[in-house]
Parts: C-alpha cells; structure tokens; sequence
C-alpha cells in the first residue's frame, strides 16, 4: 500500500493564488517525504507557505481564488490531487487529522463539544450516538481533560484556551488517523500550556504510532520533537534535513540566519540578531534568489539565476549558490 | 500492523504531569464555581433590562393569547358566536362601546357593535387571529426561504454567489405590493380560507429577500474562521457545514429581523385586506375590520378606531420588543 516506507509523498507541489496585484505563489515546487512514524517540521517565517503547503494537502485551499497548480501528493499510494472529492472527504479526519493554530476560534461555538467530537466519528467510523459520545469522553480522557464526562457537554467558551486545543488533538486523532499535520498548535497559547501542549502531542504521537507534520516559526519548537525538517522562504524550500543535522550544520544562509535569531539566554550582550528586510512579496518575486536582498552573501549570480537545489550529503539538501560552501563553513564552526 | 489503538475499551495512561496543567487546573476550578452563563440566558436578562422591550414583550403575549382565547371565552360567556347577528330589528344595530342597546352603561359590548349588531370586541379578537397568523407564517416562509439561500449563496461565494444575488436586486426592483396585489388577484381564490392561505405565501415570497443579504453577509464573515476550517478538514460535507456548523451561528440578527418582519408583514396584510384584495368575508383581519369601519367613521368611529388601536398597540409592542430583541442579543451593534 505504501510506496517504499513513505505515508506521504509530496512532489512539485504548487499552489497559487490569483489576486487583484497578480498571481501569487504561494508554494512553488515544493517535494518532501514523510516516512511512517516520523515527524517532519516546516518552519519559515509568516507567509512562507508552511500553512498553504499542509491545507494543499488536503486540498482545502479556497477556491478561488487559490489554486493547486501542479504536482502530487502521494498519501497511501493514492494522488490526493486527483482523487474525488467524496474520496477525498473521507480522507480527512479519517486518515489525516488537523489541529489548528488558534483554539479560540478552531471549535464551532454554538455547539456543545460532545457534538463536535461525536460528529466525526459517526461520519467516518459509523458510530452509533452512544457510541460516539462513549468514544469522545475516552478520547477527552486520553488528551488529559478531567471530569471528561462532565465536561464533555459544555460549550467552547467554558474551556481554556490549552484545554479547548486538547479538544482538537482529542478530535483531530479520533478516527486514529494515520498522519497528524499540527498548524502552529502552540502558537497561540502561553508558554506553559504550549510546553504541556506540545509534550502531548509527542506522547500521543508516541502512543498511536501516528506520523506528524508540525508547522511552526519557533525554532525551538522543532527542536525537540522533530526527525525530519524542511526550511520554507517564499513558497520555496529553502533547506531539507534531518533535525540534528540541520541545526549542526546548516547549509543555507537562510538558516543560519533563522538560527542566529533565535534568543540566546546565556549572551551577556543582550543584542539579539535579526535577518534584515523583510519577506518578499510573493506576487512580484525578484529574478534571482528570493533571498538575496537580504542574504549576508549574496553575490551577483544570486540576484541574477534562481539558485540550484544543492544536494549536499544523503539526505541533506539546500536551495542556493553557494550551498557547499555554506555547508563546510558550518562544518568547521561546529567542529571547532 | 495498525497502530496502537486507543479505542478497545482500554484508557491510555499518559504521564500524569502531563494530564492538565497548573493553569488549567486553576480555569477548570473556576468553571466549577463560576456557574457559566450560555448565550441565551445572558441575552434574556439583557431583555428584561430593557422597560420597552419587556412591555412590548408582555403586551405581545397578552394580545396572542386574548385572540387565541378570547373569541371562545365570549362564547361561553354570552353564549353567542363571534359572527351571531341579533334577530331584534332594533333601528340602530350598531351600539358605541359599553352601550346597551337601550342607550345604557353595559359590559355587554366593550367595543360596540358592527353594523351588523356582531360584537366588535369578539370580531376584533377573531380579526387578531387572523392577522397574526398571517404575520407569523409569512415570517416563517420567509426565514426558510431566506436563510437557505443567503447561507448557500455566501457560503458558496464566487459566481454562485453573484447570479443568486443578482436575482434578489432584480426582485427587489419589483414594487413588492404591486406584485403581491397581481399575485392574488391571478390566483384569485373561490374560499375565503383559500385566500388566506394565497395571502400567506403571496407575502411570505416577497419577503424573504432582506434576509437573504443579511444571512448572506453573516455567512461571508463566518466561512472564513477557523471552525468552518476545522470542520472542513474533518471531512464534514458541504450541507452539513451551512445548515449545522454556519446557520446556527447567525441566530441572533436572523432572529432580530425576523421579530420585526412580523408586524411588517402584517401592516401589509392590513393594507391589503383594508384594500380588498386580502382576507375575504367570513374571515375577518383586522385590516378588513378597518375596511368596514371607515365606510361609517362619520356615525360610527369605534368600528375604526376599536380593531385600528388594536393593531396599532401591537405592531408598536412588536417594534419595541424587536429592537430589544436586537439590543440584547447583539450588544457591539448598541455601542455604535
């Protein structure tokens, strides 16, 4: 059924999005594998991408004005791009599970959450009502919820906003769905609830055997719970590795940029660096690299030609000119 | 191998500090005791703040349940039928309010008489049956109609949208009257009952238009949050996110407008009965009553002013409880 050890397959994937300032592109050309069991990160900054990327999946882009231009998204052996709709619906939820970044508004408020818990399993698994209310008090258990079976027929704005996101790890994995794509889900929550958050995540991943794609802009978010991580800029990726390695090397002057910014407790100084500029505007893309007004090294090859996908060892790859040679610079400060 | 299945009866375990949180233990505690307060009871004791909006309310109440009872109470009080038409050929057959018809103080007719000699108060009450009736139905008609279509239109978006509110500027072009007085004098019906009925969906199509574009509005501001999104990529199909994730949450203005379409509605059906093209004889409304009264206002006003007070004080009490309706189910709208 799986194509070898790979759940997901994504290749060339391309969405667009025509708006009144021209055609944006939102994601152009990006590939990446998912073996069973992992997780994958997707970081970047905001509008890279990453969200567009995982709703393409699922094919949950608007349309219009969005649409999927070209590739495949090989989930089980089977084109998600070119799959029915009906087939499609009974992929999601079922198969794939979604959390969203901001609980407070990611549950529907006129319903109790029983209703919302139940409704994905009597339309996916064919539960019965008692047997879908029984399934969404166990699954409020599992995600740590106490009182469930009280609970369970309150409203959304009687939870918390880490216990209304416990709700949506509760209902995204309730069909035990083979992949779990988390769109920041810590984002919007405060720094202890994001930890017990995220742990929960882990653990559950750990305990259903599901695989995981985890959005996120927070560096140190990936950090910990990730095998696998892709750098998104510009609707591109920009650098693919493993996690260790990509954080002990990296091979892309994004990346080393992205990881210079992160805040460092133990500098005296207290001047935090930042990649300067800003994001580029998607609809009207430089020729060259879309990083080089802002790239430390750019030269004028960068400004000029788009920068090879640079295959820098077995699995490490870098979008850019000079990837190799960002990569051994990495090598050495590392060593050293 | 499936994954670890959390569903078989058993409950997963998970490391107890990771169950709730500190701050979520501290939020649930709260919710505890802090009995929440729902949508609707928050809103209703809003209403009863509001002096008009409750004496509106109760004016209402009184009204409905007088026309529904009273014809019947009268009955068994005097032993006579609304439509009983004394057999004594007394020369004046119509008496002012509280008159006997030997020109003394009497209970016997607190509205006076027709011109019939029938019991105003009695017709009045039968007239209101009617009128409300005619008021509610129409609503209904119209809340069916134009919840549907403005929730499919602004869900739908796109041309979808555009053709379906096209038709309703195009309808709403129409001068509504004159397509509702050519509507029943087309399908001109032989029984009175007939005609009402004519009349209930005459009015009930022309006014279902103003609620199309505010459901519609309501749609285009909600399918756009995170929980339509959440359930989308549950897999919920598209009906079943309109009509149970969607429509609900646009309740409240739903609710406002349509409490104030009901005394409009019925304004019209006076209009139109006062006209002669709405209810027919037998069957009385209050418009027709007012009909029949101004034939004689200069020798018998009460048979104007009587069912014509009547109306007045109901659809004032509507009005008044609609706008406390609104108030107090949309609490951003009183601020502006």
């Amino acid at each position: 059924m799986s194509t070898n050890g790979n759940l997901l397959d994504v290749r060339e994937l391309r969405t667009y999005f025509d708006t009144v300032d021209g055609v944006v592109k939102a994601v152009d050309g990006v590939s990446f594998q998912l073996r069973r069991g992992e997780t994958l990160g997707i970081v970047g900054e905001s509008g890279s991408g990453k969200s567009v990327t995982n709703l393409s999946l699922l094919r949950l882009i608007p349309e219009p004005p969005g649409r999927i231009v070209s590739g495949e998204v090989i989930f089980q052996g089977r084109d998600i791009l070119k799959l029915p709709e009906a087939e499609v619906r009974k992929i999601r939820g079922k198969r794939v599970g979604m959390i969203f970044q901001d609980p407070m508004t990611s549950l529907n408020p006129f319903m109790r959450i029983s209703r919302q818990l139940m409704e994905i399993t009597q339309l996916h698994l064919g539960h019965s009502k008692r047997q879908a209310y029984d399934h969404a008090v166990k699954m409020l258990e599992m995600v740590g919820i106490p009182d469930a079976r009280v609970r369970i027929d309150r409203y959304p704005h009687e939870f918390s906003g880490g216990m209304r996101q416990r709700v949506m790890i509760a209902m995204a994995l309730s069909c035990q769905p083979e992949l779990l794509i988390a769109d920041e889900p810590s984002t919007a929550l405060d720094v202890t609830i994001q930890a017990q958050i995220l742990e929960l995540i882990k653990t559950l991943k750990e305990v259903t055997g599901t695989s995981v794609i985890l959005i996120t802009h927070d560096l140190g978010v990936v950090a910990g719970m990730t095998d696998q991580l892709i750098v998104m800029y510009a609707g591109k990726v920009f650098e693919q590795a493993p996690t260790t390695e990509l954080f002990a090397r990296p091979g892309n002057p994004y990346t080393r940029g992205l990881l210079r910014s992160v805040p460092d407790p133990l500098d005296q100084k207290g001047t935090l660096y930042q990649i300067p500029g800003q994001p580029p505007d998607v609809a009207h893309l430089p020729a060259g690299c879309p990083f080089a007004p802002r790239c430390e090294r750019a030269e004028d090859i960068c400004r000029r030609e788009f920068p090879p996908f640079v295959q820098l060892n077995a699995n490490h790859h870098s979008l850019c000119h000079f990837a190799n040679e960002v990569y051994a610079e990495s090598s050495q400060t590392s060593a050293a | 191998m499936p994954p670890l299945s959390p569903r078989d009866g058993d409950i997963i375990h998970i490391a107890p500090e990771l169950a709730v949180g500190e701050a979520d233990v501290r939020s649930s505690e709260q919710g505890e005791r802090v009995k929440g307060t729902s949508l609707g009871r928050d809103a209703w004791r809003r209403l009863l703040r509001n002096k008009l909006a409750v004496f509106g309310l109760i004016v209402v109440s009184i009204i409905t349940i007088l026309s529904i009872l009273g014809p019947y109470i009268l009955q068994v009080i005097t032993g006579q039928t609304p439509d009983y038409i004394p057999s004594d050929a007394a020369l004046i057959k119509s008496f002012p309010p509280f008159t006997a018809p030997d020109g003394s103080f009497s209970w016997r007719h607190p509205m006076g008489t027709d011109r019939q000699g029938r019991d105003l108060l009695a017709l009045t009450l039968q007239g209101g049956q009617i009128s409300l009736m005619v008021g509610i139905i129409a609503t209904l008609v119209s809340l069916v109609i134009g919840v549907s279509y403005g929730a499919i239109s602004g869900y739908l978006g796109g041309r979808v949208d555009s053709l379906m509110m096209r038709i309703v500027d195009v309808l709403y072009a129409i001068p509504y009257l004159i397509l509702v007085i050519v509507l029943l004098s087309m399908f001109k019906s032989q029984t009175a009952r007939g005609q009402v009925i004519l009349l209930f969906v005459a009015l009930g199509t022309v006014s279902w238009l103003t609620m199309a574009r505010i459901v519609r509005g309501q749609v285009l501001s909600l399918k756009n949050q995170e929980f339509v999104l959440a359930a989308r990529a549950t897999g919920v199909t598209t009906p079943r996110i309109i009509f149970r994730h969607i429509v609900p949450n646009t309740l409240g203005p739903v609710i406002v407008y349509a409490t104030l379409t009901i005394p409009s509605v019925m304004l019209t059906e006076a209009f139109l009965s006062f006209l002669g093209f709405g209810v027919q004889p037998p069957m009385a409304s209050w418009g027709s009553l007012a009909a029949e009264g101004i034939q004689n206002i200069g020798i018998f006003p009460w048979q104007l002013i009587c069912p014509g007070l009547t109306m007045a004080t109901t659809l004032l009490s509507l009005n008044f409880l609609g706008d406390g309706l609104r108030d107090a189910l949309d609490p951003q709208m009183r601020q502006v």
